[in-house]
């Protein structure tokens, strides 16, 4: 799944001039709500095998995990947006996880799945409604207007709880 | 910044740090030229390079302090500690410029000639003899010792050599760079061939040497100098290289990858058939381990290194302080990691501060203590099974117990009850509580909040713990126990839940199984469990508890449990956990910042199978144990209570069979001794058994009408003693010493016991040591066969003492009313006049004065109690301290009959 970010970026940077005023997303679903990640941010996309929980951690924190060889902090993508949990209870072996990188830690965002690249035109990006949730408003950089949906792109930092 | 000058930073800096070290040794005796010339070398060296790179302040600075430094090396010059204290002023000046230097990359503006000239005027004004007592720069005693020193080099080809040197040494600013680097490289090869003709010969060519060579590099210039003066020190030097540490952690990094990799490679074969690659594999496992041996060996420092700062603290405090230190370091070659090393020079520096201001007396104080004016800080390092330990000992004051205590009870760290009966060690532990400092006065040293509560925070940071032993008037040590790196601990896997975690081997005492058929019980108290182990009780707890893990399901006593006995900040406790698998070497992991919340974990690691497991803060874990106790805060209040109103009603009884199988008992503190005496020695005289023991004859009797006194063997005794008469109370065996309520239930007619009492489940007769005394000694004690029991109040504000003296004058036959206060006491009094009232001085001695005066006593006599035999007791019948039991009794008895007769 690698090989995605890394085809992305090849062509992001091939076409700088051609993608003038445009900005690439990779798309992920978190119960039927896309949402988008810059594609810059993400390292790698990986399915977990096996989380270890971490007793008297937020929430949030599903646990960490052995990415070879370095520990990467498994945050449930869900939970941080309010969402209900998911059905199976397997210990989330097999969800997909968004890898990314800040301040030097690894963090992995368990989403539900993970989608394509989208070139969107800075054209259709929307500041955040005012009215919306405030828990995704939190982690919500805006909103791009996508054909009869939207999506909602994250703010890393924020979802990481690194940034308030 | 240019690479060179970054280059110079970091070597002049250690440069610095040596010279500083050196010269307080070389101050200490000034005789010792080897620390001479190294410090010669050093400040040549600083002031050579400074030259080179254009930087002139530092030039000129470093060149008077070496000027100075050079009279004392053809010693023509004895140091004292004011010259010295101004070369140490001068390796300051250059650390300001240095670090100015290192933010900026420019010298910075500014004029030293103050400074410089006072080097000037130090080194100058010696020579000239005369000058110099005008001056009054120096003491006399220089002149006189340098007179011998003189006498014994050469002294017209030298001095002579000296007077052109001198010559150029005193206008610092007008000489060229080479003539100086000449002048310094002649003086450094005068010392060593110590023939006088060829030296002449001999400063040619190295002043040729030495104009290319500064020009060319001035690390030859350092090598020129290695050559000349230490040979020694020259083949180690030439062996190391500098390498970045940014470079050695990542080879750490990928070591400790390595060594992963290796294990899980290990794991895959082990569960294999193939042993084709068993050989590979192991041959691997060998090289990893050697590599990581490696790795961590170029990560490591002596712990010297740390230390090198600490002479001149010492020595810098100890002369703004007014005292005289000694600071003596042990061990410096001890090799630590040099994460760990960093991490606890602050402490250590810290601690080494508060000796010098707090634990050493001044040197007054100290001789009329009948110490040696110096006192001496010890600081000593060492290898203990996988650790570092480092002690650091003072031969000063010692902590002061009773201050401790108070300041922790008036801190609420400890009921004062509990302080009184808690050992002096464990007071002495409170030092380490947050914002406890007992210093009166806030110094420049020490005292300002900042106290030993963060030295062992920082030194927990890193696994390490810290504890003391101190003798009042002695001195203190403190131990400080480190591990020797971070990176790779040794750890205990268990396995609690469905989940594995790992639990630093270093605060593990031991593990054992409990509950269930072992031997060790598990027992609650309302709720709370504790571990019955070796006649202690340890606090258990699961560890999903501990771990604030809700819906524990904790197992029955009646199930086999494993129990992990943790030691943490002074506190023992017990976890228990479903498994336990093993001891591993891990690599500790940092947690990312988002789990940081998770208070109970200092980490995590990834096993040899690969899964990640966290791990356990032990310092988070006993926090977790210690608060589940004060949640049941009220209840354990509530308990107290009882326990103290208990307290009250028990006595201490021994326990012992005499004439038949029955238990007899006695108080306790009505027995003086017991004694085991050899059968053979008795003698009869008079129809009685005698025996001769300690220089006076002491009857025996049998503790019971059946029982009968042994004719051999060894002969169980009871003594007691009364006014100076002992008498030996026969018994078969003595069996136990218990503390029970007594409570007699059946009186008996029978002479020689008061009754029938259970004690400890069984009918215990209690044996009447007055009836036997009385047989036995005739008239023992007269006011004994009054029909009336004498009733005493006793004043002591102190519960501690309030229960350790009722039981013991309930047990001399009193009727003991114990009471907090004098007015309660007045109260006591006024109902029923009391033969005499015991009062407490030490706590408010006004307020036991009014029960000399007040009326409700009805002239009762008052005897004042003191922790001290010297308290000021005007006014009272007597004065008895309070641990002097007998002294207690019979001052009662000479008290009440001074008071009956009158």
């Amino acid at each position: 799944m690698s090989a995605l970010a890394t085809k992305a970026l090849s062509q992001n940077e091939s076409s700088v001039l051609a993608d003038y005023g445009t900005q690439e997303f990779v798309t992920i679903y978190v119960a039927d709500q896309i949402l988008g990640v810059g594609v810059k941010e993400i390292q790698d996309v990986f399915a977990i095998q096996h989380l270890t929980p971490v007793p008297g951690a937020k929430r949030e924190i599903a646990g960490i995990l052995n990415l070879r060889g370095r520990i990467v902090t498994a945050i449930d993508a869900r939970v941080k947006l309010g969402l209900p949990p998911r059905d199976d209870d397997a210990g989330f072996v097999g969800t997909m996880a968004v890898g990314v990188e800040y301040g030097g830690e690894a963090y992995g965002i368990l989403v539900d799945r993970v989608g394509e690249v989208l070139r969107l035109k800075d054209s259709d990006f929307e500041n955040n409604p005012i009215n919306m949730d405030a828990k995704w408003k939190s982690i919500s950089r805006g909103i791009y207007r996508l054909d009869g949906r939207l999506l909602m792109t994250i703010d890393i930092e924020r979802l990481l709880g690194v940034k308030e | 910044m240019d690479e060179l000058l970054a280059e110079f930073l970091t070597e002049t800096n250690e440069f610095l740090e040596t010279v500083d070290t050196q010269l307080v040794q070389f101050e200490a005796d000034p005789t010792d030229s080897a620390t001479l010339n190294n410090i010669f070398r050093l400040v040549h060296t600083i002031k050579g390079t400074c030259g080179f790179l254009g930087l002139p302040r530092l030039q000129f600075v470093a060149h008077a302090g070496e000027t100075l430094l050079g009279k004392y090396r053809d010693g023509s010059l004895v140091a004292t500690p004011d010259s010295v204290q101004l070369v140490l002023e001068s390796i300051d000046r250059i650390k300001e410029i240095l670090a100015d230097l290192e933010s900026t990359g420019a010298e910075p503006e500014g004029d030293d000639s103050e400074l410089i000239g006072a080097l000037e005027r130090a080194a100058e004004g010696e020579t000239v003899a005369p000058v110099a007592k005008k001056e009054a720069v120096k003491e006399p005693e220089p002149i006189k010792e340098h007179e011998p020193v003189q006498s014994n080099i050469p002294m017209t080809g030298n001095e002579g050599k000296w007077d052109a040197d001198l010559g150029r040494h005193l206008k610092p600013g007008e000489v060229s760079l080479a003539d100086l680097e000449a002048a310094f490289l002649a003086a450094t090869v005068e010392e060593f061939p110590p023939k006088e003709e060829e030296e002449i010969v001999a400063i040619k060519p190295p002043e040729a040497d030495r104009r290319s060579a500064t020009t060319d590099r001035r690390v030859s210039a350092r090598d020129d100098d290695d050559d000349a003066g230490a040979r020694s020190a020259s083949g180690v030097a030439n062996q190391s290289i500098r390498v970045n540490v940014d470079v050695l952690e990542d080879l750490m990094n990928m070591v400790s990858e390595l060594v992963l990799t290796r294990n899980q490679l290990m794991q895959m074969v082990r569960n294999s058939t193939n042993t084709e690659f068993k050989a590979p594999l192991q041959r691997l496992s060998s090289v990893t381990a050697e590599l990581q041996d490696s790795v961590m060996k170029t990560r490591m420092q002596p712990v010297g290194s740390a230390w090198k700062k600490l002479p001149r603290i010492v020595r810098d405090a100890a002369r703004d302080l007014g005292k005289k230190i000694d600071l003596v370091l042990d061990g410096e070659a001890t090799e630590l990691d040099r994460q760990v090393l960093e991490l606890i020079k602050d402490p250590l520096t810290h601690m080494i501060r508060n000796s010098c201001d707090h634990a050493i007396e001044t040197p007054d104080v100290r001789a009329a203590a009948g110490k040696p004016e110096t006192g001496t800080i010890r600081l000593n390092a060492y290898h203990e099974g996988g650790h570092i330990v480092i002690e650091l000992t003072d031969d000063g004051a010692g902590l002061n117990t009773a201050r401790i205590r108070d300041k922790a009870i008036k801190n609420g760290l400890v009921s004062e009850e509990q302080a009184w009966i808690m050992p002096d060690a464990q007071i002495h532990r409170f030092i380490f509580a947050p914002g406890f400092s007992t210093a009166a006065a806030v110094t420049s040293m020490s005292g300002r909040g900042v106290g030993m509560d963060v030295v062992k925070t920082n030194i927990q940071l890193i696994g390490g713990e810290v504890d003391l032993v101190s003798t009042e008037g002695k001195g203190t040590k403190f131990f400080i126990k480190i591990p020797l790196t971070l990176a790779i601990v040794s750890a205990l896997v268990v396995g609690e839940g469905n989940q594995r975690f790992a639990i630093p081997q270093l605060s593990v005492v031991e593990l054992v199984s409990a509950g269930g058929t072992s031997e060790h019980r598990v027992e609650t108290l309302n709720k709370a469990r504790v571990l019955r182990l070796r006649d202690r009780l340890l606090p258990l707890m699961n560890l999903s508890e501990a771990l604030g893990v809700e819906n524990v399901k904790i197992k029955d006593e009646k199930t086999t449990q494993f129990v992990v006995v943790m030691q943490q900040s002074g506190m023992t406790f017990g976890i228990v956990v479903d498994e336990v698998f093993d001891t591993e070497e891990i690599v500790v992991k940092p947690l990312s910042s988002a789990v940081a919340d998770a208070k109970s974990f200092s980490g995590a690691t990834i096993l040899g199978d690969g899964s990640v497991i966290m791990i356990i803060d032990p310092a988070a874990i006993s926090k977790a144990v210690g608060e589940t106790e004060d949640h049941s805060d009220e209840i354990e209040a509530k308990s107290k209570v009882e326990a103290a109103q208990q307290r009250d009603e028990r006595t201490s009884l021994i326990i012992f069979r005499a004439g038949s199988p029955d238990p007899k008992a006695v108080p306790l503190g009505v027995v003086t001794r017991l004694e085991e005496l050899d059968a053979a020695t008795f003698e009869q005289s008079d129809g009685k058994t005698l025996v001769q023991y300690r220089g006076a004859l002491m009857p025996i009797v049998p503790a019971d009408s059946y029982a009968s006194i042994r004719s051999e063997g060894a002969q169980p005794i009871l003594v007691f003693t009364h006014n100076e008469h002992a008498i030996g109370l026969a018994v078969d065996e003595i069996l136990d010493i218990v503390e029970e309520e007594l409570d007699i239930e059946m009186s008996t007619d029978r002479g020689g016991t008061i009754g029938v009492a259970v004690i400890k489940g069984k009918a215990t007769e209690i044996i009447d040591v007055g009836y036997h005394l009385t047989n036995s000694l005739g008239n023992w004690d007269e006011p004994a066969k009054k029909e009336e029991p004498r009733h005493i109040v006793l004043v002591e504000k102190n519960p501690f003492f309030r229960n350790l003296l009722s039981p013991l004058l309930k047990s001399a036959g009193y009727q003991v009313e114990a009471v907090d206060t004098v007015s309660a006491a007045l109260i006591c009094a006024e109902y029923r006049t009391p033969s005499i009232i015991l009062a407490d001085i030490d706590e408010d001695s006004e307020s036991a004065k009014r029960l000399l005066t007040d009326e409700r006593t009805n002239g009762a006599p008052v005897v004042a109690l003191s922790g001290s035999s010297e308290a000021n007791a005007e006014g009272f019948s007597a004065l008895v301290k309070k641990s002097d039991r007998y002294g207690l009794i019979s001052t009662i008895e000479y008290a009440t009959k001074k008071g009956m007769a009158a």
